[in-house]
């Protein structure tokens, strides 16, 4: 029986189903809670933090010397800066960690938290882009002149004359107003001390455990084997998840000072406040065509509003670099110019989130290519066809390699699937009859499961990319996989339980695979970047496969065959074209208790361990949003939306579809509700979920998704990661939608969220009155 | 704070007596008093509907409940909703139809589902979907929620 492309139901799910499933606060019975005292003001200097005597706090003098954190590139362009873990001397946003107090329960310690007092001597902050921008602009940091974090640029050499010679050339500006993960599990830390071994387990909900544990061990000055990171059941994630953060590193440092156990449990306020932000984007966007509709050049200056600190260990370069060096996405793009800054301001830091800048410039080059469709008198699928990358491996100008995929099939798929030409013909009855329909396209390459050479491109001090994996049998032949990936809802633990089974020839329920915990698993980085799928998916078929071979090594003996001559199947190893067979269960039996007789097998144990460092591999996509605008309210409604999604080889199909499924509802929150809002002074306006609008059932049309597989090589199990993309493609098909729909009037979209209160400015400024 | 006042009431079937502060609210009495952590609190104030339990069989979000509220109540959770093995229909259609994936707003949506269909076993899909508007999901985009509800209501009508 073959395991691969079946939706098996996830092993995951009857622990959760039946509320047994353990999360970071269902471990934190007993412990003692702590509670941060958050600045109140963007920008100012500490004066003083008291607290009467017989509260138990914490402030920056009493961590002595826990180094701060400083995520480090090695560019020339970049401008590292530290980030105290309780601030000291200056805050430098609302919600930036100045103390701690600690108590026996949540309520007291808040209870206690409101006796402390903080003065501040507030200055103005610099809150938005064209603030830090302003020639006169205060500095966040000493040290980043302009307010610049990074400002990386590139450029080849003939974008000047493209444009020289251009017939014609689209520019605009797209902006992405900021917005927030919002895992519905806040943050949160359970460090408990171990007098008998001095070490210190913390429970996290975390993405990337064993850099958290590197992280802390650094901002303590211990060594890693101190430190336990234990990952329960994470409830989602996002992105927002894999930084380290303050809050942890005094939890611990707690834990180890008082020999204790210690809780941080965020409330959503926190999260809201001072979690990590992302997609505050401003970018400028011109692109030069030949009369035939051809891309010639495009040019680009991405501004990302970063916030005050840089996130550890991805950097505040994350945005910016993504955006410079995947611009130009599945098109062929002969000449490009870029620049790409991180501005810091006196906001909440940017963390990855799912997508990481490519839901923005997606949204900027879908748009420019309908825009120049437009000027040219060209259907939007025709533009496309004439720019789209149809010759794989496909190297781009920025140098990123392409593998094999379907970007042109999957576009002309999704047209198929709407109907383009009887669409067209609805939309001109119904605007006869006021009433405002648009199609929008989105077509898109999704960078998946990179490896080191892709991080070591951004010049990341700190490179990811491998992912190992450990598989050990045991004599009941029972499979352990212990992965350095860090899954938290992904399913991965049934879809890699499907991998290997296929490759040893055994059922998934056999398989057991373990992550999150670094006693138990190697060292590896996380879930993020759709990775986990493709490579420690691929870590798992080549331990898999060496598995294999020495079971087969044992079954070779115990039948007196050659090894090349056995097959295992359904959990039982054959001699092909006999019916001489010894069940996998017996073979692992013997290879522990008659060890003497396989004394390969006793050298290396019934085990396996195996690395994968692949470049990465891209998934693409085209999703189509039919919509109808309501000009008298400004209301969008998503009347259709389809995906044509070419992932590779599905190993779990279900799991595959609910990825897509949230990553469409994400991007269509982005282009339509979610925005994190400042005032002038630095002062959050959504803090709570009643103000940070995320999408309910009722806003979330059905996502109609087809198939396309694309096998690569750039995949050892032929599976491309499938995290992302429908958050990255989502947002510029619903932006091209309902510009097609107000295309009348004369209104583009360029900005997200496009709020119904957006929608109606535009058109008042377009002279409709309706 | 002190003055703390004993509640009596019973948890998926059984009599408990805690003794709580009154700004203790449900969700942390059911958690923490009782030790029943499938309740989960996702925002505390009223919006994500993860804390979603029956009180008396009304779908309540136990964050904005105070437990002293509870006196006399039958209160029902996630860990009430199977028989031993056996999970509850509704559970058995989110596990068939992929209704979760972190998992967290799972006992919330459970909990707001079975008391719909209790209320109203042929609820018709566009009411259906009004009403798990309630509550909020971050990872499944909801389709796989609604299919796995209707799903779930075709099996308790059998």
């Amino acid at each position: 029986m073959r395991w691969i492309g079946r939706p098996l139901p996830r092993y995951e799910d009857p622990v959760l189903l039946q509320g047994r499933g353990r999360y970071t606060a269902d471990l934190a019975q007993g412990a003692r809670i702590l509670r941060y005292l958050r600045s109140p003001v963007a920008r100012g200097r500490i004066l003083t933090v008291s607290a009467p005597p017989k509260i138990s706090m914490i402030t920056a003098a009493d961590l002595g010397d826990v180094k701060p954190i400083c995520p480090r590139l090695d560019r020339s362009d970049y401008v590292p800066v530290a980030q105290p873990v309780l601030a000291d001397d200056r805050v430098t946003y609302v919600g930036e960690p100045i103390a701690a107090v600690i108590a026996g329960a949540a309520a007291e310690a808040e209870d206690l938290a409101e006796q402390v007092t903080v003065e501040i001597d507030a200055e103005t902050p610099v809150v938005t882009l064209d603030q830090a921008l302003a020639p006169d602009a205060p500095l966040v940091h000493e040290a980043a002149a302009q307010n610049t974090l990074i400002d990386a640029r590139f450029e080849t050499a003939g974008v000047a004359a493209a444009f020289t010679s251009a017939h014609q050339v689209v520019e605009f500006t797209l902006t992405s107003r900021r917005q927030s993960a919002v895992p519905l599990e806040t943050r949160g830390a359970v460090a408990t001390f171990d007098a008998a071994t001095g070490r210190v387990t913390l429970s996290a909900s975390t993405q990337m455990p064993h850099l958290l544990r590197t992280g802390i061990a650094d901002a303590l000055g211990i060594p890693e084997s101190e430190l336990r990171v234990a990952t329960p059941e994470v409830g989602g994630g996002f992105g927002q998840k894999m930084p380290l953060v303050p809050e942890y590193v005094v939890a611990v440092w707690a834990a180890r000072r008082f020999a204790c156990t210690v809780a941080w449990l965020e409330d959503r306020l926190e999260n809201l406040t001072a979690s990590f932000h992302a997609r505050d984007q401003r970018l400028y966007l011109r692109g030069a065509f030949d009369a035939e509709g051809r891309l010639l050049a495009i040019d680009a200056d991405v501004l990302c509003n970063v916030g005050a600190y840089s996130n550890f260990p991805a950097t505040c370069g994350v945005e910016p670099l993504m955006a410079l060096a995947d611009m130009p996405g599945p098109y062929r793009v002969p000449e490009y110019r870029a620049r790409a800054r991180g501005i810091t301001t006196n906001t909440c830091p940017m963390a990855p989130y799912r997508g990481v800048s490519r839901p923005v410039i997606t949204a900027a080059m879908e748009r420019l290519m309908d825009c120049a469709a437009a000027r040219l008198g060209l259907e939007p699928l025709e533009i496309r066809r004439r720019n789209l990358a149809s010759e794989f491996p496909h190297t781009s100008v920025t140098g990123v390699i392409h593998d094999p995929g379907s970007y042109r099939e999957a576009m002309e798929s999704a047209a198929r699937i709407v109907d383009l030409t009887q669409f067209r013909a609805r939309q001109q009855t119904a605007r006869a009859a006021g009433r405002w329909l648009g199609l929008g396209l989105s077509v898109f390459a999704e960078r998946t499961g990179p490896g080191t050479p892709a991080f070591a491109a951004r010049r990341m001090v700190m490179t990811p990319g491998f992912e190992r994996v450990e598989l050990a049998m045991d004599p009941s032949g029972f499979l352990e996989a212990r992965i350095g990936s860090s899954p938290h809802g992904q399913g991965l633990k049934t879809t890699l339980a499907q991998l290997i089974a296929d490759e040893i020839g055994i059922a998934p329920k056999q398989i057991r695979v373990v992550a999150g915990d670094t006693d138990r698993t190697p060292y590896g980085w996380g879930t993020f970047a759709s990775r986990s799928l493709v490579i420690a998916g691929g870590a798992c078929k080549l331990a898999a496969a060496t598995l294999r071979e020495r079971l087969q090594s044992v079954a070779s003996q115990i039948l007196e065959a050659a090894a090349s001559d056995i097959e295992i199947s359904d959990g039982r190893a054959l001699v092909r074209g006999t019916d001489l067979l010894v069940e996998v269960g017996q073979l692992a039996r013997a290879a522990y208790h008659q060890s003497h007789r396989f004394p390969a097998i006793a050298e290396t144990g019934l085990a396996a361990v195996a690395t994968y460092d692949p470049y990465g591999t891209f998934s693409n996509a085209c999703h189509v949003a039919i919509v109808a605008v309501d000009i008298a309210t400004g209301q969008v409604e998503i009347e259709r939306f389809v995906v044509v999604e070419d992932a590779g080889r599905l190993i779990n199909p279900m799991i595959v579809e609910g990825q897509i499924h949230g990553g469409v509802a994400q991007g269509i929150a982005n282009a339509l509700y979610e925005n994190v809002v400042y005032d002038d002074a630095g002062n959050l306006l959504t803090g709570s979920l009643a103000d940070y609008l995320v999408p309910t059932m009722s806003e979330i049309p059905r996502i109609e998704i087809q198939h396309l597989e694309t096998l690569t090589e750039a995949s050892v199990t032929g599976a491309k990661g499938v995290g992302e993309g429908g958050t990255i493609g989502a947002p510029a098909a619903v932006l091209n939608a309902v510009s097609d729909a107000l295309a009348p009037f004369g209104v583009g979209i360029f900005e997200m969220p496009i709020t119904p209160q957006r929608i109606l400015h535009l058109l008042r400024e377009a002279g409709c009155k309706a | 704070m002190s003055d703390q006042q004993d509640v009596t009431f019973t948890v998926n079937g059984d009599e408990r007596v805690i003794r709580v502060e009154p700004r203790r609210s449900l969700a942390d009495a059911l958690r923490e008093d009782c030790g029943l952590t499938g309740t989960h609190l996702g925002c505390e104030h009223g919006i994500c509907g993860a804390c979603t339990v029956l009180v008396d069989d009304q779908p309540v979000r136990s964050c904005l409940m105070f437990a002293v509220q509870a006196e006399g109540a039958r209160v029902r959770t996630v860990e009430g909703l199977a028989a031993g093995d056996k999970l509850h229909p509704m559970q058995q259609a989110f596990w068939d139809n992929h209704g979760l994936q972190c998992g967290f707003c799972t006992p919330g949506f459970l909990m707001l589902a079975v008391s719909i269909l209790e209320r109203d076993p042929n609820i018709a899909e566009p009411e259906l979907r009004e009403a798990l508007s309630s509550n909020l999901c971050r990872c499944t985009g909801y389709q796989n929620i609604l299919k796995s509800v209707l799903a779930g209501a075709a099996e308790m009508r059998k």
